[in-house]
């Protein structure tokens, strides 16, 4: 390959690719309206942007971090983190996958991440990832040619901004809750989609995605608005290991529905959990939040939780609009030291709005599980109907799993149904496999899986099958 | 192919087998029978590893390697099966699912390949239609939910797909009504052959009607007190096991 041939390549990244076009330095450690005025300034962002991001500064600054009862970690120390850091220049990575940690090579041959994937994952740098570079642009083409508006969010930002204003904190208010305002204020950056009205998106967003947007940095910002009648699918993260420096992570999504729209998020989440003993390890606070906002709309979230040392996440859906359909289906994995504290909120506002809530949480080790869910039901809501199926299952004797529905009905027509269990993985069901031939640890992935499986016929094909690989790979060691 | 010399076994604080010594030829049916509590369980979950049954004392060989060496999945891919007197109900683990990582756990470590999922769901359905047993067991959660009957069954299709070299049944004609009883001896006399053993637990003449053993034992209180011929069973049947162990103690 010629040099100028690797140059145009390089190049292209930066055209179609899906990077931010910053190169300058990070920025020192600590939080004041100069670092909010410089992120900004480092964006080229219009003025509208960095006024959003200082009001969302002085609502931050007037509001007290939560405490949860069931999560422990030590303070974050927000004046210690750098809030803008530059990306890794490509003199620092490696040059190609012989120079990556073999270990790291090992994994995602156990998930079965496509090869043309690893490179990038592995952060190589672009030149020697030229394969998924033209793929990238493939996608781009097909999606430009439907009207499908994906990039990134500062892009957005500049290119789109009246979209981005009309919607941007529209259905996560910048005070929604601390982290949220802090995200408002110090983003990094994100993805952004719009599909216009009547529009199927050609293409599940997931691959497009995924090999893209390696280092979307710690305050991610994701805003999807599928206009009427159109329909869309997106997979945000990756089941390969994704370490991190920063240890606090606090996205926002935004997913707007109009009439008869339909949206289907998938995560699968699968930051750097800590060691055994809980050392390292990311702390996840999320706020997800979809609104069905017209009539005949669906938002599905769909979401396998292995990583982090703490979760703390509810994809939630409004269900504002006449018949709509708000659906969450929830594998959360916790095994060593790990906290999760996950559910969702379904809030039933327009009549006849329906919701189903599909939970399983594993729980392994030391590790801690908890549901927490919220089922309301306005009183304008007639007709509203709700599902929720919430399962535990315990591998060993040191963890536990909790579960807290919460339920708000002020409407009588409301029917609502709710039923749980916890389960055990016993050891006459490892003994019975093992007696025909199946060793402990296949024994304990074959159970696992079972136990999941109505979540995971919920993602999209491809990534069903390295969803349970992922699941596999966390919960190796946890027994015996 | 089996040979157990002087065995001896705990479970908790109390000695159940207390030096049993059986010698098992390929080729050979053997009826293990005796009254309740007195070890029959527990010298079958010996045999396949089972963990709470711990070990104190005697040795057991099988095919030439000594057995209590090997971990329970070992034996299994080695060729024991054991049908269980109390399968396990495993809610959420596809029937099909599990016996066919079963099978094809025992085919890698014969060093063969696996069988593709068309060849797999062709031989079940075929062992299934012998059985007597509905196809849509394969689709169920394994023993999920399934009657007592449903689950002998489906422990004799268990052993019928993995063709194993050392059977043993525990108990598993209790509870069976006589059609079932018909379909579990057709299962069994199916496998049988010179290659191959079992060995069958049982508190009943009634299935020995169906499959003739070559040999019947009585067990008692951890001890293999009488064996015999086919007759000894018939002998039980008319006089009890109090008889055989007057006549032990005599
Ligand atoms: N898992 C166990 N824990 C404690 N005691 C057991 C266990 N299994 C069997 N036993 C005891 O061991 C003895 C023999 O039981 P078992 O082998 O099941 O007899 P059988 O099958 O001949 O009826 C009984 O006294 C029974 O209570
Ligand atoms: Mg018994």
């Amino acid at each position: 390959m010629t040099s100028e041939n690797i140059e145009s390549i390089v190049n292209r990244r930066y055209e179609h690719g899906f990077v931010t076009d910053i190169e300058t330095e990070s920025l020192p450690p600590g939080l004041d309206e100069g670092v909010v005025r410089a992120i900004s300034a480092r964006k080229n962002e219009p003025e509208f942007m960095l006024e959003w991001r200082l009001q969302a500064y002085r609502q931050w600054l007037e509001m007290a971090e939560p405490e949860w009862a069931h999560l422990h970690y030590p303070p974050v120390k927000f004046n210690e983190i750098s809030y803008y850091a530059a990306p890794k220049s490509d003199a620092d990575r490696p040059k190609s996958l012989d120079e990556v940690d073999p270990k790291l090579l090992e994994t995602y041959d156990k998930l079965g991440i496509p090869l043309h994937e690893r490179a990038r994952l592995a952060g190589v740098a672009v030149d020697a990832v030229f394969d998924s570079v033209s793929v990238a642009t493939t996608f781009k083409d097909k999606l430009s040619e439907a009207g499908v508006i994906f990039c990134s969010f500062s892009e957005a930002v500049r290119e789109h901004p009246e979209l981005v204003k009309k919607y941007l904190g529209s259905v996560v208010p910048r005070r929604d809750n601390f982290y949220a305002a802090l995200n408002s204020a110090v983003f990094s950056d994100g993805s952004f989609v719009y599909i216009p009205k009547g529009v199927r998106c050609p293409m599940e967003l997931s691959t497009y995605f995924r090999i893209n947007a390696a280092n979307t940095g710690q305050f991610e910002r994701t805003l999807i608005i599928a206009d009427e009648g159109s329909h869309v699918s997106y997979l945000e993260g990756c089941t390969a290991p994704m370490r991190d420096e920063n240890q606090l992570h606090a996205a926002v999504v935004e997913l707007v529905a109009l009439e008869g729209a339909e949206i289907k998020y998938s995560t699968v989440q699968n930051w750097y959990p800590g060691d055994e003993n809980g050392v390292g390890g990311i702390y996840n606070f999320v706020t997800k939040r979809g609104d069905c906002r017209g009539a005949n709309s669906k938002i599905s979230w769909t979401q396998v939780e292995t990583g982090s040392a703490i979760t703390w996440k509810y994809p939630s859906c409004l269900l504002r609009g006449e018949n709509s359909v708000g659906e969450f289906y929830s594998v959360a994995v916790a095994n060593n030291m790990q906290q999760a504290d996950t559910g969702t909120k379904m809030i039933h506002i327009g009549a006849n709005t329906s919701s189903t809530i599909v939970s399983k949480g594993i729980s392994a080790g030391k590790a801690q599980n908890a549901y927490r869910g919220l089922v309301k039901v306005m009183p304008q809501a007639h007709g509203a109907r709700n599902h929720t199926q919430c399962d535990s299952l315990l591998i060993g004797k040191e963890c536990g799993a909790h579960t807290f529905p919460y339920m708000e009905i002020k409407n009588p027509s409301a029917r609502i149904e709710h039923e749980a269990t916890t389960s055990k993985i016993s050891a006459d069901q490892l003994f019975y496999c093992r007696q025909r031939g199946i060793s402990e640890e296949d024994a304990v992935n074959m159970i696992v899986n079972g136990f999941c499986k109505e979540v995971f016929k919920e993602l999209p094909m491809e990534f069903a099958v390295e969803a349970q690989a992922l699941l596999n790979v966390s919960l190796e060691g946890a027994v015996g | 192919m089996l040979e157990i010399n002087n065995l001896k076994s705990r479970v908790g604080d109390s000695d159940i087998l207390r030096g049993l010594s059986l010698s098992v030829n390929a080729g050979e049916v053997h009826a293990i029978m005796g009254p309740n509590g007195s070890g029959k369980s527990t010298l079958a979950q010996v045999i396949a590893g089972h963990e709470d049954y711990v070990v104190t004392g005697g040795d057991v060989q099988y095919q030439g390697k000594d057995l209590l060496d090997l971990k329970p999945e070992e034996r299994a891919r080695e060729g024991i099966f054991l049908g269980f007197q109390y399968p396990v109900e495993i809610p959420g683990v596809n029937n099909a699912y599990l016996l066919k990582a079963a099978v094809n756990a025992k085919r890698k470590h014969q060093g063969l390949g696996e069988v593709d999922a068309f060849e797999f769901l062709k031989l079940a359905r075929e062992k299934m239609a012998a059985l007597g047993m509905d196809p849509k067991f394969l689709n169920r959660g394994v023993n999920e939910g399934f009657s007592g009957g449903e689950k002998k069954r489906n422990e004799i299709l268990q052993m019928a797909m993995l063709e194993p070299s050392l059977a043993i049944l525990d108990e598993t004609d209790s509870g069976l009504d006589i059609d079932a009883l018909k379909a579990v001896a057709q299962g069994v006399n199916t496998l049988r052959g010179p290659d191959r053993a079992i060995i069958l637990i049982t508190h009943y003449q009634r299935l020995l009607d169906y499959i003739e053993p070559d040999f019947v034992h009585v067990l008692s209180e951890g001890r293999i007190i009488r064996s015999g011929d086919k007759t000894l069973a018939l002998e039980l049947e008319e006089k009890g096991y109090e008889w055989v162990r007057e006549a032990a103690s005599a």
